[in-house]
């Protein structure tokens, strides 16, 4: 799911976790690394009353501690924002498949 | 140190982390040595931590070059860490306010390795160990030390508290050898590496007396020190049988389930904890035939809620698919001590209120837990069992609970069904009266049952031999409580360590079980051990 914020420069988005062990050590080094490769911030959460985390550091992602069926809500701007959205939704709901990159 | 005239050495049994057999000298490796370093100013400070996280990534990335695969991954995330500006801008921070820099460094990693820790789910738990070997390697920078390992001689059996994962990768392997620990995990990565590398590893051995020689049984989950000449012989015995198995009991594990005497053999796993379903070989299962929960109950806030529970439940219900999963109910107390939740000061807990006893005594409690299983009983094939049941009324005073969160749940609009529920046999007394319980199935722990059949307590490694699961006593009780299942229609499976050892299936199958569960490592083993005995053996 991919929403355009009415109300501001953010591109948000929502995908659920369907990793069986949840947010562990593998699945966040993927996320943090697909981030990085973007220029835009983004942030995301695992609970709508969480504070949101930068989806580019590793120790934060981990620290979502956010198990399998949570919904990750994630947030972006900047330029190519709306990509970077895209890409990290596309990761989460395949399961971080492995890539050669 | 002490002496010893006798020709028999000592044996300790621990719990396994990786199945294999290794024979060699004892050696023991410690923790960083270093001294601590003399603080400069802030800005040599932070020169110096930047260029030992700078080697620190290099050295990683050529071990994880060099080493490939599975282990490369476990490498990443050290990689990821030291390119994490969120996490390391606070400890420069803290050097531009003049702190040394092995100490900020070393702190900031304390405590992200405290959290870990502290994290209810065992995964995370073994993370930790990562983070410290991580902490290890960018001291070792700082401290002027290069990645110093000892000489480590060919084959040796090397003995330390816990083992870093990259400490496990910097030690020459091709020689064999094996890992004994004293705490450590079967979970962490370091036995996820062992496994793969097919080094025999134990854990959570407790404390070891010096010693020159070991034998590492992975498959018993024992060590030796200091054998005889009968030990090291039926050792190699042992060791011999392991090698020939192993070469074709992966390719076992595609194959058609086993049958003996005509009759279908059900293997399933064992797991601790949901990670466990990751194990490669943990797919070919006919179902999950017994899923601990007391992992849930070591977290710091305590039990988590039922939300939570259910989740877990549910994830294990949905990798099952439509497979039987069957989950016990908390078993804490005996040697599973839980703060805040089994009783202090009892003069001998393993007789006292654990298992399903301790869960009664707390409805309060076990009533979360029987809520969120009778919510994901109509998710999947779930089965519930209780712990330690020694007479009936006990398994229908659970019943009564567990009717009641069903209603409840009902009342509440929440979907929510009774699942079959069975007992856990583990007291002789149960075993003894086993036709007096109305259970739907009935599942075995030999461990208990052995102990307390034998008056051995199982984790006392100076009672030896004394501790043998397959005294006919033993074998009398499953057997009766075997047939009792086949008469009553009721499933009877086993599913303590007997379970997962080649040399107890035989008597096993003859004491009249048809279904046994197995930590996964395991399976193949077992799986083709059933097939010798049905096709090679006289077994008929």
């Amino acid at each position: 799911m991919l929403e355009k914020s009415a109300d501001g420069p953010f591109i948000t988005g929502k995908v659920r976790l369907v990793h069986a062990v949840g947010m562990h050590a593998r699945p966040a080094v993927k996320l943090t690394k697909l981030a990085k490769r973007f220029q835009a911030q983004i942030s995301i959460r695992a609970s709508e009353t969480a504070d949101w985390i930068n989806a580019k550091s590793v120790a934060k992602v981990m620290a979502l501690r956010a198990p399998r069926d949570s919904v990750i809500e994630i947030k972006a701007h900047g330029e190519d924002a709306e990509a970077a959205v895209a890409a990290l939704i596309d990761l989460v709901a395949t399961d971080f498949p492995d890539t050669g990159a | 140190m002490t002496m010893r005239a006798d020709v028999m050495g000592l044996s300790f049994r621990g719990r396994t982390a990786s199945i294999g057999f290794a024979r060699g000298p004892l050696i023991r490796i410690g923790a960083g040595e270093n001294s601590e370093r003399a603080a400069g100013k802030p800005q040599d400070e932070t020169l110096a931590l930047r260029e030992a996280i700078q080697s620190a990534a290099e050295q990683i990335a050529e071990l994880a070059a060099a080493v490939g695969g599975e282990a490369a991954q476990i490498l990443e995330f050290q990689v990821a860490l030291l390119e994490d500006e969120d996490f390391l801008d606070p400890i420069f921070v803290s050097l531009g306010e003049g702190a040394p820099a092995d100490k900020a460094w070393s702190s900031a990693l304390d405590e992200q390795i405290a959290d870990y820790n502290s994290a209810s789910d065992e995964y995370l738990q073994a993370r930790s160990s990562d983070l410290a070997d991580l902490r290890d390697r960018v001291l070792r920078i700082l401290r002027g030390g290069q990645a110093q390992v000892p000489k480590i001689p060919s084959g040796a059996v090397i003995c330390a508290d816990d083992l870093p994962p990259s400490r496990f990768l910097e030690i020459d392997w091709s020689g064999g050898g094996g890992l004994a620990l004293l705490r450590g995990s079967p979970t962490s990565h370091v036995a996820m590496l062992a496994r793969a590398r097919g080094i025999p590893m134990v854990v959570q051995l407790g404390a070891l007396p010096d010693a020159a020689i070991a034998l590492l049984d992975g498959e018993s989950a024992t060590l030796e020190l200091d054998p005889g000449a009968e030990q090291i012989t039926l050792f190699e015995r042992r060791r011999e049988a392991h090698r020939k198995s192993r070469a074709s009991a992966r390719a076992v594990l595609r194959r058609p389930a086993p049958t003996w005497r005509g009759e279908r053999i059900r293997l399933l796993i064992n797991i601790q904890e949901v990670d466990d379903l990751e194990h490669a070989d943990a797919q070919y299962a006919d179902g999950i035939g017994l899923m601990r929960t007391e992992f849930l109950l070591s977290g710091p806030g305590g039990m988590p809620d039922e939300d939570t529970q259910f989740r877990t439940y549910d994830a294990v219900l949905h990798w099952a698919d439509k497979r039987p999963v069957t989950i016990r109910t908390f078993d804490a107390g005996g040697d599973k001590p839980v703060a805040g939740f089994t009783p202090e000061g009892e003069a001998n807990p393993f007789l006292g209120l654990r298992g399903l006893r301790l869960c009664l005594a707390r409805p309060d409690l076990f009533k979360v837990q029987l809520r969120a299983l009778a919510r994901a009983a109509v998710r999947g094939n779930l089965k519930v069992m209780f712990p330690m049941v020694t007479v009936p009324a006990e398994l229908e005073a659970a019943r009564a609970l567990f009717a009641e969160a069903v209603a409840d749940l009902r009342a509440e609009g929440v979907g929510a069904t009774l699942p079959e529920l069975g007992i856990m046999v583990e007291v002789p007394a149960a075993a003894m009266a086993i036709g007096d319980f109305k259970a739907s199935f009935f599942s075995i722990g030999s461990n208990d049952l052995a102990q307390y059949a034998l008056a051995c307590d199982r984790s006392n490694g100076a009672l030896g031999t004394l501790m043998d699961p397959l005294h006919p006593a033993v074998l009398e009780l499953i057997a009766r409580t075997a047939e009792h299942g086949r008469r009553a229609g009721a499933p009877v499976s086993l599913c303590g360590d007997m379970a997962s050892d080649p040399r107890c299936v035989p008597q096993l199958l003859y004491c009249g079980l048809r279904e046994l569960s197995v930590n996964a490592p395991a399976l193949a083993q077992i799986k083709q051990t059933i097939d010798r005995l049905s096709h090679g053996g006289s077994g008929g």
